[in-house]
């Protein structure tokens, strides 16, 4: 499964022919995101080659440690974004927190404890980043719908509390429907792989030039991979969260 | 004349009690007692009727004073436990998506009872054939006599009912009112009623508690208040 292909500076200025003419789309159409796609391009080139050198440090390192400590460092970051998108939740720092570790903790846990991968920074990082950054996108869409259905439902929820419910029992179908949100993209999304699109690591085995029955079952482990760590960055992130909006007395707190 | 009910129970006791939400203190000092029997709680809109009652059954609690039930601290009952003996319906129906029947199951199974559905369903003023139907489905009117159902599934000793005809047209009023005072009649039930209307507070109540601004500025026999 080693491939290897070179690609040169040149080839990727050239792809920004076609950042020009998204942002031509956006100026001619009064999208008003020139300023966003510019502002994009330029992050993700800066973001992407720092962490093309930090990962060549690690890889030719190949120490276990530093492989924890960039995917420590990866769980912070995705907490701090998810929680800016689920600014209804009371303090939703920790539930996320905690729901990116555990997925990434079980998932990688998993696939080495079974044989898949090696437990080496080559395998490890690339991995690690696409499970918790799977993981964020889905908790941070869980806990957002969590926070307008706990806003929309206060009523509901109040009148399930006056019956003497538990607030895990008063919570119980809109974390449901957090938790389904949250999961819904990706199960979609697998469905219809290799059907509507090609994912991006088959895609880059391709082009990479391996064998498409590798790239086929790489990218095959890698999408049940997260769909695990979806379902477990969901489940610990709205069983924690929905906690915040209750007192110990399972009293609904006044909104903030 | 301190509020004693027929059966001479008080029920709640409120002294100096305080609650402040931002900056508004939407109960200030109130201080009051609640007899068994039927009591409205009455005053003009914004008075700080609703919260007072929630507090009864420690949907919220005070930010000061003390409430006491039965003689006892309210803050030493389990909430739980508190809420499945003095039940609140509030103004608006909020009943859970399912059937009438899942409904009361549930509240049913939360108190450790049995539920008689039909016999809920009749004292609430429901035909027993309503169990069946999807809440979706109910008018307003039918949602908040299933919701008063609800209620009764769970046998409380205390019905909290907030503004429970605000939605409904005359004739549904006179119909959810004809059925509080036969509930009244048939069960061993105390009801603390949330009206902004004194002409209900008349029809249903004999004790009344008249807030305004937060304030407590009287509270008696129905006789004596709403004279």
């Amino acid at each position: 499964m080693t491939t290897s292909i070179h690609v040169s500076a040149g080839q990727v200025a050239a792809t920004l022919a076609l950042v020009a003419l998204a942002a031509a789309v956006s100026f001619w159409q009064k999208a008003d995101l020139e300023r966003d796609i510019g502002i994009a391009a330029l992050r993700s080139f800066i973001q992407l080659t720092a962490i093309g050198y930090v990962i060549k440090l690690i890889f030719e390192a190949d120490t276990i440690w530093l492989v924890f400590v960039l995917l420590t460092v990866m769980v912070v970051f995705g907490a701090l974004t998810a929680r800016s998108r689920a600014k209804k939740v009371p303090d939703a720092f920790w539930p996320l927190l905690i729901a990116l570790a555990t997925a990434g903790a079980t998932t990688l846990g998993l696939v080495v404890a079974l044989g898949v991968f090696e437990p080496t920074a080559r395998y490890l990082v690339p991995v690690g980043g696409m499970v918790i950054g799977n993981a964020m996108t889905a908790s941070a869409v869980a806990l957002n719908r969590l926070g307008d259905e706990m806003a929309d439902s206060r009523n509901k929820i109040e009148a399930t509390l006056a019956l003497g419910a538990t607030a895990q029992e008063a919570a119980a179908p809109f974390v449901r429907r957090a938790l389904r949100s949250g999961m819904i993209t990706l199960v979609d999304s697998t469905k219809t792989t290799g059907l509507i699109f090609f994912p991006g690591t088959m895609v880059g085995m391709l082009l990479a030039g391996a064998n498409p029955t590798d790239a086929v079952r790489l990218q095959l482990i890698l999408l049940y991979a997260l769909l695990g760590s979806v379902a477990i960055a969901g489940l610990v992130a709205t069983t924690l969260a929905y906690r915040n909006f209750f007192t110990p007395a399972q009293q609904l707190r006044e909104p903030q | 004349m301190g509020p004693i009910g027929q059966d001479g129970l008080v029920l709640f006791e409120l002294s100096e009690v305080s609650l402040i939400r931002g900056e508004r203190r939407v109960l200030d000092s109130v201080s009051a007692g609640i007899p068994a029997g039927a009591t409205a709680i009455v005053g003009p809109s914004g008075a700080g009727k609703s919260t007072l009652l929630r507090l009864l059954n420690r949907l919220a609690d005070p930010d000061g004073g003390t409430i006491s039930y039965r003689d006892r601290p309210l803050d030493s009952y389990d909430p739980l436990a508190l809420r499945r003996e003095v039940s609140l319906v509030p103004q608006l129906p909020a009943l859970l998506e399912g059937t009438v029947e899942s409904n009361l199951e549930f509240a049913a199974g939360l108190a450790g009872k049995q539920p008689d559905a039909a016999r809920c369903l009749r004292l609430a003023g429901l035909d027993p054939g309503f169990a069946g139907r999807d809440v979706a489905k109910l008018s307003v009117g039918e949602q908040q006599r299933a919701m008063l159902a609800r209620a009764l599934v769970q046998e409380p000793a205390v019905l909290l009912l907030d503004e429970p005809t605000s939605a409904l047209d005359h004739a549904a009023r006179d119909a959810i009112e004809a059925t509080l005072a036969e509930l009244r009649r048939e069960l061993e039930i105390s009801v603390v009623l949330v009206s902004h209307d004194p002409d209900q507070a008349r029809r249903l109540s004999d004790w009344v508690v008249r807030l305004e601004d937060g304030r407590a500025i009287e509270s008696g026999p129905l006789a004596e208040v709403l004279a």
